[in-house]
């Protein structure tokens, strides 16, 4: 005899509860983390080369690096002034989650951080979904993607705190209705704080950088 | 490639609500997958069939119900599908929006044997 029977669960119920344990781990250790998504190429991993030097001297700061294979996103953050950079190697997963997260964690010293830079495998699908237990989650944009991934990939852009649009100073030589960007980012997620920046040229950098002093202070209190 | 670890945890949520259940056999999953929380597709029917493998739920057939994506108006209580190139209020263009309906990524029902 068959019968049915009602589960009604969350299929990623399980990676929620394992963020929840990382996000309480940070928080014993007053370290406040960011979740840096977005698109390969999008300029993740320039971002944080110039984020580091101007925190370096007001925190200590670890990154953990989310790819496929290689080392080579750790290495430069590692040359730009992280105290520890862990590369996690997802083995062929196109996103981090909660457990690998934690991993990564595992091989910090949380007692002598301050802040925890994640930086994702670069997709424009997936991460949103899997939650890791930081604090913030920011996308980094860029121009040359064009004006309508908010409406190609609204999970992406629902799923965060803050929007970065990088390579602003391409601008003028590539068609991007800015407009029509920041309509869709809108209505997608109404309260989100926006950055536009160029890693190329510095354009922008320090407002990014005092939003995360500021949002590290609060923690703290 | 994301679909192994969401049909492992499928599985384990399955298996455990058929074991309180003294299932014997599972047959038929039934999820819930709204439009915007979409990361897999039937594809996983193929994944299923190789890690149910000695599980009690080898064979089940996995169902898909899709829920397309509702928004609704905060301004005019307007409830609207959108396009794919436009999100906002096709009644009074407002960007003040509430999703309604497409977040869903459940597993609803299971079928079992006992």
């Amino acid at each position: 005899m068959t019968k049915k029977i009602p589960v009604v669960e969350k299929i990623l119920g399980a990676n929620e509860t394992l963020a929840e344990k990382n996000r309480a781990l940070l928080d014993e250790h007053g370290v406040y983390a960011i979740n840096l998504m977005a698109s390969p190429g999008a300029g993740k991993t320039s971002l944080i080369e110039q984020t580091l030097p101007k925190l370096a001297e007001r925190y200590r700061i670890a990154v953990i690096d989310g790819d496929i294979a290689t080392s080579i996103d750790a290495d430069r953050a590692a040359e730009a002034g992280a105290d520890v950079a862990v590369q996690v190697n997802t083995g062929g997963n196109c996103h981090l989650d909660a457990v690998m997260l934690q991993k990564g964690m595992e091989e910090i010293d949380f007692s002598e951080i301050d802040l925890l830079l994640v930086e994702n495998v670069g997709n424009l699908v997936c991460p949103a979904n899997f939650v890791l237990g930081t604090h913030k989650s920011v996308l980094v944009a860029s121009v040359p993607e064009g004006d309508d991934k908010p409406y190609k990939y609204p999970g992406m852009y629902r799923g965060v705190d803050a929007l970065i649009i990088n390579k602003v100073d391409l601008l003028p030589y590539i068609p991007f209705k800015m407009d029509y960007f920041r309509k869709g980012v809108e209505v997608l997620n109404a309260e989100l704080v926006t950055f536009s920046i160029s890693c190329a040229t510095s354009e922008g950098v320090d407002e990014w950088v005092n939003w995360i002093v500021a949002e590290v202070e609060a923690n703290k209190k | 490639m994301h679909e192994l670890p969401v049909t492992e945890s499928i599985l384990k949520i399955t298996l455990r609500h058929a074991e309180t259940h003294n299932a014997t056999k599972v047959t038929d999953i039934y999820l819930v997958l709204g439009q915007w929380s979409t990361i897999i597709d039937d594809s996983i029917q193929f994944h299923w069939d190789i890690l149910s493998e000695n599980t009690i739920a080898v064979g089940a057939t996995l169902h898909f119900e899709r829920i397309p994506v509702e928004l609704f108006c905060l301004d005019c209580a307007n409830t609207y599908t959108p396009t794919d190139e436009e999100l906002i209020c096709p009644r009074c263009e407002s960007t003040r929006i509430k999703v309604s309906k497409g977040d869903e990524f459940n597993i609803d029902s299971i079928e079992i044997e006992n």
